[in-house]
């Protein structure tokens, strides 16, 4: 069991109370595998017996198909974007990670709040006012940040995936290029930086996702196995928000009152 | 991202809050009618009503989604849309923005629903601080009754029904409302709103609403002159 610990203040009516699960967040770029690799990791937790919650961003019951349809349009400003963003985020922490956490799931996470953090500062978003934003969030068990070098690859990477340079993931709304590739470039390269710069603020561990999948997958197993099986030293040290003194975020607020459990809160 | 506060814009902008019956969407609707037809370039824009968020609030309102933290984020969506969109653009332009509730009200009806008081504040960061913000205040009961004898059945939401405080709609509603009056009474002195006695007769308000809002266009009105 593991005590809950959020950024900064937890979500109101979120009963703070120790949970047998595991939060685990595979951070990265557009294009590195992140979905590669939660289906692969999916399929052996199952596998070794565990059960598996996997989410992502604009999944939620809540907001996701708003803030797709919204996207459509290319009118979405930038401080209604977060905002879209956080509120899909905060129905899936309530109403799926949470709920699976405590009843003793592996949660593995297609992006966290760090991907939205970097793409609102991108953006020219107040890095602190973001990062208020997602205060509400707990603080995972393992950041994995699958890591490449250079957005050229990514380039490469997102072509042969087949889908081509999508409007938002190359960035297009900041106008940072001529066409969709030197945007997706431009845009790319400072995400890269911004990721870079989390990495010990939140404690990200750095996987190389330059290297065949095989090898990342085996990287991640062994990593993944030592936080569910329990086997690591307690991470305190590797989370930057375990210590009160973060910069940028509040001290995590404890005893807040609970208004509903677990079990209401899980939507049939 | 300019904090609340520290914008500058040539247009005025000018808010009403208060509680559900306090009388100022009336009080609002009057004061447009004025200030068009003294011929300002005035713009309306009110609470939620970004067409961006508006089918996921309707949504989540019918099929009860929310929860306090869900509620206020997609609030604070619609709000955010609203002002890059309808506020600032206006602002800019040098025309007179009139909001039907804004910040304040996300402000106490959040707080009421338990969100953080701090938390919520530093969400409606990027909001432009209004010219003037007027608070109509009317005793809990006065603006109860209004509610309730106006309308056949109160909303979910509207009525706090969400918070699990009782299952009568009424009553959950009067909980709520005086938890948000509580909040409104704190931030008087906090953002410094002009507080409006909405127990008095429509015609005394209006004209008081007039007389503060034309100190503020002053300048206009002689430049234009």
């Amino acid at each position: 069991m593991k005590e809950m610990r959020f950024y900064g203040t937890a979500l109101p009516g979120v009963e703070i109370e120790p949970y047998p699960g595991k939060l685990i967040v595979i951070e990265g770029t557009d294009g590195v595998g992140r979905s590669t690799h939660i289906t692969l990791l999916r399929q052996w937790l199952e596998s070794r017996g565990h059960a598996v919650l996997d989410t992502g961003m604009t999944r939620s019951f809540l907001a996701g198909r708003g803030i797709k349809e919204a996207k459509q349009g290319h009118t979405l400003g930038r401080l209604t974007m977060q905002l879209f963003y956080a509120t899909d985020f905060a129905d899936r922490l309530e109403n799926e990670m949470l709920p699976a956490l405590r009843a003793g799931f592996v949660v593995l996470t297609d992006r966290y709040i760090y991907s939205a953090i970097a793409r609102a500062v991108v953006r020219g978003v107040d890095p602190q006012w973001i990062r208020s934003l997602y205060g509400i969030a707990l603080v995972p068990d393992a950041i994995f940040y699958l890591r490449i070098n250079s957005a050229e690859e990514l380039g490469t990477r997102v072509l042969s995936s087949g889908g081509g340079f999508d409007f938002w993931e190359s960035g297009m709304d900041l106008h940072l290029g001529e066409d969709f590739y030197d945007s997706f470039i431009a845009y790319q390269k400072r995400l890269l930086l911004e990721f870079d710069r989390m990495m010990s603020e939140y404690g990200f561990r750095v996987i190389d996702a330059s290297r065949p999948v095989r090898r990342v997958s085996a990287d991640l197993r062994r990593a993944v196995l030592r936080i569910v099986d329990g086997k690591s030293a307690p991470r305190e040290s590797n989370t930057a928000s375990a210590t009160p003194s973060v910069v940028a975020f509040e001290t995590p607020e404890r005893g807040g009152s609970s208004a509903s459990s677990a079990e209401e809160n899980v939507r049939h | 991202m300019i904090p609340y506060g520290q914008h500058r814009f040539p247009g005025k902008l000018f808010v009403v809050e208060g509680t559900d019956g306090s009388g100022k969407s009336t009080q609002l609707m009057l004061l447009y009618q004025y200030l068009k037809a003294e011929g300002y370039p005035v713009f309306f824009s009110e609470w939620n009503s970004s067409l961006l968020v508006k089918d996921t609030t309707r949504r989540a309102k019918k099929r009860r989604l929310f929860t306090p933290s869900t509620f206020s984020l997609l609030h604070a969506t619609d709000f955010a849309d609203r002002t890059e969109r309808d506020i600032i653009p206006p602002l800019k332009a040098g025309a007179i923005v009139l909001a039907d509730r804004y910040i304040y009200t996300a402000f106490a009806r959040d707080v009421a629903r338990g969100c953080d008081r701090e938390w919520v504040r530093h969400i409606y960061r990027f909001a432009i601080k209004p010219t003037v913000a007027f608070f109509f205040r009317a005793p809990l009961d006065v603006a109860i009754d209004r509610i309730v004898s106006g309308r056949p059945e109160l909303k979910y939401y509207e009525a706090g029904l969400d918070m699990d405080w009782t299952d009568d709609a009424e009553e959950s509603f009067t909980i709520f409302q005086g938890k948000i009056l509580e909040e409104y009474d704190r931030m008087v002195d906090e953002f410094g709103l002009t507080m409006i006695d909405a127990t008095r007769s429509i015609e005394m308000q209006q004209r008081e609403m007039r007389r503060i809002v034309m100190s503020h266009l002053k300048e206009k009105a002689a430049s234009a002159g």
